[in-house]
């Protein structure tokens, strides 16, 4: 099966929980690394208050696709926002980034306070994290239970704490679409829960259209109001349900493996 | 210019007669803090041994002076330190090679064609000054050059300073904010080699990446945020400079490596503190 075409696939989200119209439409995204094609005309339409979940083996062009959306590698196809109000845009939507894990040093001295600072602000850092600033930060922060961590020291965060704190980086300025790549992988189990409930409540009081890769197929499954199953091309798309019960899918993860035992 | 530092003659040390020793005090209260700024940065961003090749650039940059026969060497030094540094930078991009390694053949090969073309003719004793040093030997015209380097470079650094931070934190992390990576730390790399140029003559290449380096990583072991790290930074950067230059005339001892033994000094004192702060 190849990509579902793009007139067909159109609103046939399964929970356009409050407008349902607009969208952000990834049309032919393709990307070539070393002649080697990574990703192959990639399309897909996100409707705002859904989360779409991309699965996939390793190697199946997951975070590249991520990339390519970010700008970050050279890829042919193009992404166009189309909101509610307003004409059509033809220029990129504006993006929310949360990196798969943050690879950064952790006995850096930096606290919480000092990246909101740092990515939102103009003002120094070093002359020290303002009250407008401060105020930001807590109000992103609370959004996603995470208030009390304003100003730990980032090297200090749980894996948990951590995501938390980048998606609510990833959420200031609100954006119109938002990626988040692996976001639990490393976090326990209760983090992981914590992680989904947050990002759920989010999607629907912000209406954002999420799009997340995950290795997480058991927490996915409920979070989730669509599924791409990615293996350098999509190779279906649809509700959860769908897309589990899918041959290929099943095969790719190995569940038929487990039914014969 | 001599009038300069007149003020400090008044004071009852018997350095304060001289007025090499009043300019030198000078030059270091200016450039620390300065130093200090930078060294955050450079430590924040895994450049520490980065500006270490951009020092040892300046000799080949020297050499290459010295060659075309220029009057002053600076430009060629500047030229130099930046054409490897971002030269790095670019390969640093580009493949997936082992940096360190990369870096460390730089150095080998700016330190080995630098002497190669200081020492033609047998006089490379001519330019020894250049690998540790002379504080005592700076002028009233280099230090309003050192004064303007500062400011320039100073406020570049504290405007640019969220930039660089957030692009050390995670680049792809600054990408999707907008940041332009690669002229970013072009910028920042064209501040470390006018700072650590603009400073050979009177540290040397030998000791300058620790000026850089130690009162950052001393910083480092006791602040819990960026801003304490700064100041901590250029108060540790400023003691051990003021310091250093004491000890030194009193010992008789080249000045500049003696400030990065005071500042070696600091940095064990913070390790101390780090680790009582712990039980």
């Amino acid at each position: 099966m190849t990509a579902v075409p793009a007139s067909s696939d159109h609103h046939h989200g399964i929970a356009p929980h409050q407008c349902g119209r607009c969208c952000t439409h990834i049309d032919n995204i393709s990307v070539t690394l070393d002649r080697h094609p990574v990703i192959e005309d990639v399309s897909l339409h996100l409707h705002c208050g859904e989360l779409t979940t991309v699965v996939g083996p390793n190697g199946a062009g997951k975070s590249t696709l991520l990339r390519a959306l970010l700008g970050e590698v050279p890829h042919t196809g193009c992404i166009h926002f189309h909101p509610v109000f307003g004409p059509e845009r033809e220029d990129s939507p504006a993006i929310g980034y949360v990196p798969q894990s943050l690879d950064f040093d952790r006995f850096s001295p930096f606290s919480v306070c000092d990246l909101f600072a740092a990515s939102i602000s103009r003002f120094p850092v070093p002359l020290g994290c303002r009250g407008g600033v401060r105020n930001t930060a807590l109000a992103a922060l609370e959004n996603v239970e995470a208030g009390e961590l304003l100003d730990r020291r980032l090297g200090k965060l749980s894996g948990g704490e951590l995501q938390r704190v980048l998606l609510a980086l990833s959420l200031t300025p609100l954006p119109n679409l938002l990626l988040l790549d692996e976001p639990v992988s490393g976090i326990d189990l209760s983090g992981r829960e914590l992680f989904y409930r947050t990002v759920s409540e989010l999607r629907r009081r912000f209406d954002l259209s999420i799009l997340m890769v995950s290795h997480d197929l058991a927490g996915i499954a409920a979070v989730s109001d669509r599924i791409v199953f990615l293996d350098r091309r999509v190779i279906c798309s649809g509700p959860p349900g769908e897309v589990l019960a899918n041959l290929e899918f099943r095969h790719a993860f190995g569940f038929d493996l487990e039914e014969q035992k | 210019m001599s009038h300069l530092t007149d003020f400090l003659s008044c004071l009852p040390f018997e350095w304060a007669r001289y007025e090499f020793m009043r300019n030198a005090l000078l030059a270091v209260i200016l450039v620390s803090p300065l130093f200090a700024l930078m060294g955050t940065l450079v430590v924040n961003n895994r450049m520490a041994f980065f500006s270490d090749a951009i020092g040892h650039a300046s000799l080949t940059g020297l050499g290459l002076g010295v060659l075309l026969g220029l009057a002053d060497p600076l430009l060629a030094l500047i030229g130099f330190a930046l054409l490897l540094g971002i030269g790095i930078l670019a390969l640093q991009r580009t493949t997936r090679a082992s940096m360190d390694t990369i870096i460390s053949l730089s150095m080998s090969f700016s330190i080995a064609l630098g002497v190669v073309l200081l020492s033609r003719g047998g006089n490379f004793n001519r330019y020894s000054h250049y690998l540790i040093g002379d504080l005592l030997s700076i002028t009233p015209r280099e230090i309003a050059w050192l004064f303007l380097t500062v400011l320039i470079v100073g406020g570049g650094l504290l405007f640019f300073y969220n930039r660089i931070l957030l692009i050390g934190i995670n680049e792809s992390l600054a990408r999707s904010r907008g940041l332009n990576a690669w002229w970013t730390q072009v910028l920042f790399v064209s501040s470390i080699v006018m700072v650590v140029t603009m400073n050979l003559n009177w540290v040397g290449i030998l000791i300058i990446n620790s000026l850089l380096i130690l009162p950052a990583a001393a910083a480092r072991n006791i602040a819990g945020n960026t801003r304490q790290y700064v100041v901590y930074a250029v108060a540790i950067s400023l003691a051990s400079g003021v310091c250093g230059l004491m000890i030194s005339y009193y010992a008789d001892t080249a000045s500049g490596a003696t400030i990065v033994l005071v500042a070696m000094g600091f940095y064990f004192l913070t390790l101390a503190v780090k680790a009582l702060r712990r039980q």
